[in-house]
């Protein structure tokens, strides 16, 4: 009989069993014995000066071990948090302690912890501890920090200003729009967001003094990098003496990529108390401390001849990075936002500025799509509107302009290569879906009865599969980004695999599963995938750019493909043939031409067992493999969406959402839809819900809690419409490309579309986003939206 | 079903405020288990059922009583058990998302969600399947409108909510006696 | 996360929790289903040192129907009212307004008693308090007494109510013949909470003029309110756009109306139009059925 083939097969996930049943394990469910709990003291201003901290009354609370202040953890040569990533020479690099030492810079900064034998002492000796501040002058937003006289958030950064970054022709770019036909022109804020995965962070230090051993369980999308950072960087501890794991994690969406204050504070007290220290967020704490994405402020522009054909774009953006550097920040806003701004076209030439700048806002950095979604968000939009201006049809408009399957590889003008698409193909097809000629129809129908009803488009690109390391370093990553992958034999044939990619939600235990099973011929239930522990997996980048399928799954097929060539050296000398006699067939080894074989259990045993045994060969059946990709991949589809706009109240209602996308092979179709229905529902919400808030003089984060801030919920949404394109990657060896931000990429633009579709007939080329009832109802009024409540 | 009365060690108090804290000694019954807890007037229910109980499927994802995560059942009806103090419990039968298999066999919810894909990261399931099991309770056959209402009170990041409102389709019809399809596929067995 | 440290109380009855509330004063509160109060107290907005659980006062449980009016006791909860076949059959619009109250579990655990005493001004059932003319009973030391709706919302989080008393019962009319109610909500999106929210009650005359009209409007405003003058206007008219457009003209002052993230004060005065023609409009069509 055939085995299965577990390629293209919704298989059901291996890991919901223990989810499902209230068993799975995250931070905060782990109890050690003898733990204490930490809560941090943070700052309730902006921008002050810390003159005092008086921390006796918290210290004499019954319940309560130690209090720490940044200045203990300074003394004690606790170093700074680093950023990994380096724009430019001059990029600004100040310092970010885990606790503020001179200064609080925005509002949640930890100024002192309180650790102690219950959470509830803690929490209330926190109140105890008085910190006497002097407050200073704040500044939130992005273009007022660059002002002259803005406040200045710190001293080594003049001007508030972190780098100049640019990437592009500026002069051809300057000379194209110069004799463009047509220019469509477009200043708008990118809004920032609150990730606000469901699971708040928590991480729990734990020194083992016997053995001097630190270990960190933390929430963390990166457990490796974590390790790295904490110990080479902050600590200044040996890296094999430090152990990080992150156990399940609830939901991520970049928020849990980076390097957090928190983490070095349960990691450096527990050694200083020599007892287990767990923090866990509230929520309200979350919204404070886990890095924010987005918060763009872009003047964009783009020409077009005579014929709707593109000929140039400029684009300049002010990209506010928060108080203090997070681990990727500066990369986000420049080389993963200015090298997607040719989208799916060819645009001749583009030039694009952006200054990083520092603000009293909670640092910033990737948040689902991390730059792209903002460079779709310009180009779509642009696009767009262009349509609209020129009077031609926005599908049609697009595809003059698309990149032509048969120019594959295509160089930008913005430094990639992409490597291969269908762009048309994906729009025909999501047209197809949605019948849009029916939808047209239909639209004017329902404005005649005085409904307003609108289409969006977006068509995106992305750059996926973090990432080929010589690039990476060029571009001033401070890491390679391959993917470390070990394959684990077992004497009786059971299979472990050690992946450096972490999931927390996206299924590797499943999918990675499927191909190890597939390509071994064995059953799935065979096979076990372990992550997270830095302990037993050999290294790793973590997960973050969709890159676990295509840079993770490789290197665990390279490992595979070591195991199958040793695999093979037994099974000739078992079957005392020649390797090139063998076919690997259906998870045996057959004489080729004969019913001779050999199964993989059997040479499995042989390898542990190795009485009769080549003698050039070791015994065992276990490998390592790491897959530095060639290139980046390029996913892309073509998204549709339909709403309606309340005419009396502005409240927009989506009715439908289709996407189409081209993530490259699939493993398993259940999954990958998961993860365009999950992705799209965050781009809706930055459409239409989400928006984080600062009070412009006090700092104060206004959307501070559920309260305030919108996620989306299941009656904001509609069931979403989902088709694949299949363009297989050509340079990695399982053909994929990555499909866990194409959602969030392509819908906020979508959707904005779909919204000015509705209102370009009454005057309304742009919003500002969250697209909220009233800024939809002042908009259609003529009234100022910038006077509307967000 | 037979109740065991287990005398549970209560997180010991290891401090005192001069006469303010009150303690409750209190009786709940949780997934046909009945404890007799120590309780400070202030520990929430879910910090019994976490905490103290050690059942720790219901999660905690908000301090504002909106996410959802931390619902149980309390005498048949879905609560936040983040907005409940463990001493308003006393005498009440709680079900947690670990009582909710019954001799092994998973509930129709539980395999809804399984089959349907109606969770990635798991954190907000045991809240959406207890609420989930509220509604199913009250409404047999709820339209795709009556189940995003119904889910008013919970929050998922991951998946958009389209399988869940599958899963819950499914569990629905499955409870009905219906014959469902699933969308996944148990794995597959290998070479034979 | 973690609310103040407190001792807790329970109440088996009306008499023993007045007792307790007049022994502590303000340093006591009420508990019922904690779901306006224990959210403040864990962020703590609030730190009462004594909270008294009247949860348990079985006669507050219940609704029941006594002279033409229904009354509900204080610890009905939401969802008691959501799913009566008794208040379905005779005063709809409130299990209506009360299926638009937070979320199922909340709804599960709070209580029209709690909801009401607490006021918050962006809570559903004032608006239909003050459109169905509903009866609020409070119980204090000396006995109970009856408080209109109209007199019961003051202002921001504050009632009638004296320190020393809890509303024990609500009383609303079983819609008579003829007339007919809607409650409608523009909710916060983030906290589901109403930006505006218009309860309306119209009871036709023979003529299909409007013989009776109440106008309730929460949200919008620190206290629920009764649009009065939009209701004179409404009397003794038919109920139809035109008169309507009239009617609804200085509906309210945006300077009386709140202004915050969600909506400043100009779109909720917007939303107050646009909301209270389609209630009236509602009413009016059910009063005709």
């Amino acid at each position: 009989m055939e085995a299965r083939s577990y390629i293209g097969v919704p298989v059901r996930r291996v890991e919901d069993r223990r989810f499902v049943t209230g068993q799975g394990r995250y931070t905060d469910d782990i109890v050690l014995p003898g733990m204490l709990y930490a809560w941090i003291v943070r700052s309730p201003h902006a921008h002050a000066r810390i003159r005092a901290i008086h921390t006796e009354k918290a210290r004499q609370h019954p319940g309560v071990v130690a209090v720490f202040t940044g200045k203990d953890m300074l003394d004690d040569g606790v170093g700074s948090l680093p950023t990994g990533w380096q724009i430019g020479s001059d990029m600004k690099e100040p310092p970010h302690y885990a606790l503020a030492v001179d200064k609080v810079r925005y509002v949640g900064d930890g100024v002192a912890v309180v650790i102690a034998e219950t959470k509830a002492a803690a929490r209330d000796a926190a109140d105890l501890v008085e910190v006497d501040y002097e407050e200073l002058p704040a500044v939130v937003d992005a273009a007022e920090a660059l002002k002259e006289g803005a406040p200045l958030v710190h001293d080594e950064a003049p001007g508030n200003l972190c780098y100049v970054w640019e990437l592009g022709d500026r002069e051809a770019t300057d000379r194209a729009l110069a004799t463009a036909h047509h220019i469509t022109k477009l200043e708008f804020v990118n809004q920032r967001l609150i990730p606000n995965a469901i699971e708040p962070r928590s991480a729990i230090g734990h020194y083992d003094p016997g053995r001097d051993e630190l270990t960190l369980y933390t929430s963390s999308q990166n457990p490796h990098l974590i390790r790295l950072l904490l110990s080479a960087f902050v600590l200044k501890v040996p890296e094999h003496k430090v152990r990080v794991i992150s156990p399940d994690v609830g939901g991520g969406f970049g928020s849990k990529i980076f390097h957090y204050p928190e983490e070095v504070i349960c990691a450096w007290s527990s050694r200083k108390l020599g007892r287990p220290v767990k923090w866990t967020a509230a929520r309200s704490e979350s919204f404070m401390s886990d890095a924010h994405g987005r918060d763009h402020i872009t003047t964009a522009e783009m020409g077009f001849d005579r014929d709707g054909r593109i000929v140039g774009l400029r684009v300049r953006t002010i990209a506010n990075l928060g108080a203090y550097l997070s681990t990727f920040a500066p990369g986000v806003p420049t080389w993963l936002y200015g090298t997607l701004l040719a989208g799916q076209y060819k645009t001749p030439h583009i030039h694009v500025e952006v200054k990083g700048v520092f603000t009293n806002t909670t640092p910033v950095d990737a948040y689902r799509g991390a730059g792209r979604p903002e460079a779709t968000y310009v180009v779509e939009r642009l696009v767009d509107l262009a349509a609209h201006e020129m009077g031609i049809d926005p599908a049609e408009l697009r595809r003059r302009n698309f990149i032509q399957p048969d120019e594959f590889p295509y160089q930008t003008p913005v430094v990639l290569q992409y490597d291969s698409g269908n762009y048309e193909g994906a729009l025909n097809k999501v047209l197809e879906m949605a019948d849009y000629e029916k939808l047209r129809a239909e639209q004017k129908r329902a404005r005649e009865e005085g409904r307003l009803i609108g289409i969006g488009l977006s068509c995106y690109i992305e750059a996926c599969g973090l990432a080929p390391s010589k690039v990476a370093g060029a571009i001033g990553v401070r890491a390679g980004l391959y993917e470390s992958a070990a394959i684990r034999v077992m004497p009786t044939g059971k299979v472990q695999v050690f992946t450096g990619t972490h999931s927390h939600g996206q299924g590797h235990e499943t999918t990675f599963a499927q191909i190890v099973a597939h390509e071994l011929g064995i059953p799935l239930e065979d096979v076990e995938v372990v992550h997270g522990d830095t302990a037993e997996i050999p290294f790793g980048m973590g997960t973050y750019g969709s890159r676990s399928l295509a840079t993770g799954g490789s290197a665990i097929y390279r490992a595979l493909e070591k195991i199958k060539a040793k695999a093979r050296k037994i099974a000739a000398h078992k079957l005392e043939v020649a390797e090139e006699d063998l076919e690997f067939r259906n998870g045996q080894f057959i004489v080729k031409g004969t019913d001779r074989a050999i199964g993989f259990g059997d040479i499995a045993l042989t390898a542990y067992v190795p009485h009769d045994y080549p003698d050039d060969l070791e015994p065992g059946l276990e490998e390592n493999a790491f897959y530095d990709p060639a290139n980046f991949t390029f996913p892309f589809g073509a998204h549709l969406s339909v709403v309606e706009v309340d005419p009396d109240t502005g409240k927009v209602k989506l009715l439908r959402y289709l996407a189409v996308d081209d993530v490259g092979r699939i493993i398993n179709p259940m999954i990958v839809e998961g993860q365009i229905h999950g992705g799209v529902a965050q781009g809706v919400g930055q459409a239409l819900l989400e928006g984080a808030v600062y009070d412009r003089s006090s700092g104060q984060l206004l959307t501070g809690s559920f309260l305030d801030y919108a996620l989306p919920r299941a009656d904001d949404l509609p069931s979403f419409e989902v088709g694949h394109q299949e363009t297989p990657c050509p340079h990695n060896p399982l053909g994929a490309k990555g499909a866990g931000e194409a959602g969030t990429i392509a819908a906020t633009a979508c959707v904005v579309n779909a919204v000015i579709d509705a209102l370009y007939h009454l005057g309304v080329r742009d919003l500002p986003m969250p697209l909220t009832p009233e800024r939809v109802w002042r908009a259609m009024r003529g009234l100022p939206t910038d006077g509307a409540a967000s | 079903m037979k109740v065991r009365v287990r005398k549970v060690n209560p997180v010991k108090a290891l401090f005192k405020t001069g006469g303010g804290v009150m303690r409750h000694t209190i009786q709940v019954t949780v997934n046909g288990q009945t404890h007799q807890v120590e309780v400070e007037s202030r520990m929430l229910l879910v910090e019994l059922i976490r905490d103290v109980l050690g059942l720790t499927g219901t999660h905690v994802g908000c301090d504002t009583s909106q996410c959802g995560a931390c619902t149980v059942h309390v005498n048949g009806e879905a609560v936040k058990s983040c907005t409940m103090f463990a001493v308003q419990a006393d005498g009440c039968e709680i079900t947690t998302i670990e009582g909710l298999a019954q001799d092994g066999q998973l509930h129709p919810l539980q395999e809804g969600f399984w089959q349907e894909h109606g969770l990635q990261c798991g954190f907000c399931t045991p809240g959406i399947i207890m609420a989930a099991a509220d509604l199913l309770k009250r409404n047999p056959n709820p339209s795709e409108d009556e189940i995003r209402h119904a889910l008013e009170g919970n929050y998922c990041r991951c998946t958009g909510y389209h399988n869940i409102v599958r899963a819950i389709q499914y569990a629905a019809a499955r409870m009905r006696g219906e014959a469902v399809v699933p969308r996944g596929e148990a794995a597959p067995t290998g070479a034979s | 996360m973690i609310p103040q440290t407190f001792a807790y109380k329970k109440a088996h009855t009306i008499d023993e929790a007045l007792a307790l509330l007049r022994a502590h004063g303000d340093d006591a509160k009420l508990l019922a289903g904690g779901h306006s109060l224990i959210p403040l107290m864990k962020l703590r907005l609030s730190t009462p040192e004594l909270l008294i659980d009247i949860g348990g006062i079985r006669e507050l449980t219940e609704i029941r129907e006594q002279d033409g009016r229904i009354e509900l006791g204080a610890l009905v909860t939401h969802r008691m009212i959501e799913f009566s076949t008794l208040l379905k059959q005779k005063c709809p619009v409130l299990p209506e307004a009360a299926a638009l109250i937070g979320d199922p579990q909340v709804r599960n655990k709070g209580t029209i008693g709690g909801s009401l005493a607490h006021a918050d001004p962006a809570a559903d059932y004032p608006a239909v308090m003050l459109a169905l003319d509903a009866e609020i009973e409070a119980t204090g030391p000396d006995g109970s007494r009856t408080i209109a709706a109209r007199e019961f919302f003051q202002g921001l989080f504050t009632t009638a109510l004296r320190p020393d008393e809890m509303l024990t019962r609500v009383r609303v009319p079983a819609m008579p013949p003829r007339s007919g109610a809607a409650y409608l909500k523009f909710p916060n999106p983030a906290s589901r909470y109403a930006v505006v929210g218009v309860a309306a009650f119209v009871k036709l005359a023979p003529d299909d003029t409007c013989a009776e009209v109440r106008i309730g409007i929460t949200g919008a405003a620190p206290a629920a309110f009764r649009a009065t003058r939009a209701e004179e206007q409404l009397v003794g008219r038919a109920i139809d756009d035109r008169t309507l457009t009239a009617a609804l003209e200085d509906l309210v002052d945006p300077d009386d109306l709140l202004s915050d993230l969600a909506a400043t004060a100009e779109y909720r005065a917007h939303l107050c139009h646009v909301l209270t023609r389609r209630a009236l409009r509602q009413a009016a069509e059910r009063a005709h059925s």
